[in-house]
């Protein structure tokens, strides 16, 4: 008897549908192979980038721009958020304009970046800054905000200063909030890579898709987007993992 | 120690939207005292708490320990609150240690005084659980504990059994008692249960709202020895009706 109620069965059980389906249409011939190419020929192209070291390449190029622009983002929006969670001043200062930011779709910044920076590292790694920071900053302070004052009052109360404060009261209370505010912002973050390397890259899985594109090769397309999606829901799964071990209290 | 408080008003906003919450209340708190006062909501009776912790500042009125002028927080008033006051994050021992260590005391010290204080409210065996493993009781008594292990000088409580069951409350008074007479602690409690005040003070404070004034002082000098006998007691029972009744006559004529 399979465990219908365990949490994984319906989410396992709704991909297997969709590869199914996408099996028994691409083989039946109904469809054009140059549109729909089917799993194994999306198998084989895996196993044929797999072995010339391609994808691995691709991946470790996409990841590491995602890794340092993300990095950038989320070690900047901390103590930037908190500060504007926790000073008015610095809030009204600074809420306005980041609210204006962010509402600029990032990759319209793409050609300015280009133009400042060229087709290097550089400009892939700020765009994933750009789009992701605002977001990142302004959702920390959020979670500052909402820090219960009795809590903060009782430090207060047995002496604490403001720095001892935000780091032993607030930091601790809000992480479960960050690491959540981190994992949600960290799919912009693999949209906007994608995007960039769409533009101008020598490597990359976004880069990929795009030349697979001129050779109208679909198959390499689907396994593009397919290893896309599955290191997005790794990267998903390793921040709930952290976040259950390292702020067990808040589940 | 002695907690001096000298025609404290505090007015809450400007020109005509100004309300007064407190006029001009003065009383006096010395060691070993227990001193309580009572009023319903509306008697600016946690304004006044938060002025003498120093969270907040009188508009007129000074507020001093040992002649030294109140200015802010400080460890020398410990505060107990009602509730969500544990740091969900650390146990219950860290929580007691939460004070001391950022006073910067010693690390053994610190763990010989988190082990002792754990001990007086009798939860040395909880000393590694989470608050949210505890009941509100047990909560409350960690918080307690952490405020006593910072050394204060006036034990400042708010309202904290308020969120407690009835049977709870009347364990968590007992205790408190116990706690205070073992100790010779200064205590000031705020609390709208006039039994509760009537069995934990020596001298009750009643307060009338809006603006929050003192109108009445009683002292209390029973045997709590049999507390649970107390409570019934005709004599208690007669000063705690009286006092119901003021309490009942400053409340403004509702459409009740």
């Amino acid at each position: 008897m399979p465990r219908i109620n365990h949490p994984w069965t319906l989410g396992i059980a709704g991909v297997a549908l969709v590869l199914l389906l996408w099996a028994g249409v691409s083989n039946s011939g109904l469809v054009d192979r140059l549109f729909l190419p089917t799993p194994q020929a999306v198998w084989t192209a895996a196993q044929g980038q797999w072995s010339s070291g391609m994808l691995v390449r691709d991946a470790l190029a996409s990841i590491q721009r995602v890794f340092l622009g993300f990095a950038l983002s989320a070690g900047l929006a901390l103590p930037i958020g908190i500060a504007m969670g926790s000073n008015t001043v610095i809030c009204r200062l600074l809420e306005p304009l980041m609210g204006l930011i962010r509402y600029m779709p990032a990759p319209a910044f793409i050609p300015l970046l280009i133009i400042y920076f060229g087709l290097e590292e550089l400009p892939k790694v700020l765009l994933i800054f750009i789009g992701t920071f605002f977001f990142n900053t302004l959702m920390i302070m959020d979670a500052v905000k909402f820090v219960p004052h009795e809590l903060i009052e009782t430090a207060r109360t047995l002496g604490g200063r403001q720095l001892p404060i935000l780091t032993r009261v607030v930091a601790p209370y809000i992480a479960p909030q960050v690491l959540d505010t981190y994992r949600i912002n960290m799919a912009s973050a693999w949209n906007l890579v994608i995007v960039a390397e769409l533009v101008a890259a020598t490597e990359g899985l976004g880069k990929r898709i795009s030349l697979a594109q001129r050779f109208l090769r679909t198959d390499e397309i689907f396994l593009g987007l397919i290893v896309i999606g599955l290191i997005g829901l790794l990267i998903d799964l390793g921040f709930r993992a952290l976040m259950r071990r390292s702020c067990a209290w808040a589940n | 120690m002695h907690l001096q408080v000298e025609n404290v008003s505090k007015r809450f906003g400007h020109g005509t939207a100004a309300k007064l919450v407190l006029d001009q209340i003065s009383f006096d708190l010395h060691s070993g005292e227990f001193l309580a006062l009572v009023g319903s909501s509306g008697s600016g009776k946690s304004t006044l708490m938060r002025l003498i912790a120093g969270l907040e500042r009188p508009s007129t009125g000074s507020i001093r320990i040992d002649g030294q002028p109140v200015r802010g927080p400080g460890s020398d008033r410990g505060m107990v609150f009602q509730k969500y006051s544990l740091y969900p994050w650390l146990t219950a021992a860290q929580n007691v240690a939460f004070g001391m260590s950022l006073q910067g005391r010693p690390r053994l010290e610190i763990r010989e005084r988190t082990a002792y204080f754990l001990e007086v409210v009798g939860l040395a065996d909880a000393a590694r659980r989470l608050p949210r493993e505890l009941s509100g009781g047990m909560q409350q008594r960690v918080a307690i504990a952490r405020a006593l292990a910072a050394e204060p000088r006036v034990l400042l409580l708010d309202e904290p059994f308020g969120a407690l069951d009835i049977q709870i409350r009347e364990t968590m008074q007992e205790f408190l008692h116990r706690l205070w007479s073992q100790t010779g602690l200064a205590a000031l409690l705020i609390t709208h249960d006039l039994e509760e005040a009537l069995l934990l003070a020596n001298r009750v404070h009643i307060l009338a709202p809006s603006p929050g004034r003192i109108v009445r002082s009683v002292v209390v000098d029973h045997d709590r020895s049999a507390m649970g006998q107390l409570r019934v007691s005709p004599a208690f029972l007669a000063l705690r009706e009286e006092l119901a009744s003021c309490l009942r006559s400053l409340e403004p004529a509702s459409g009740r």
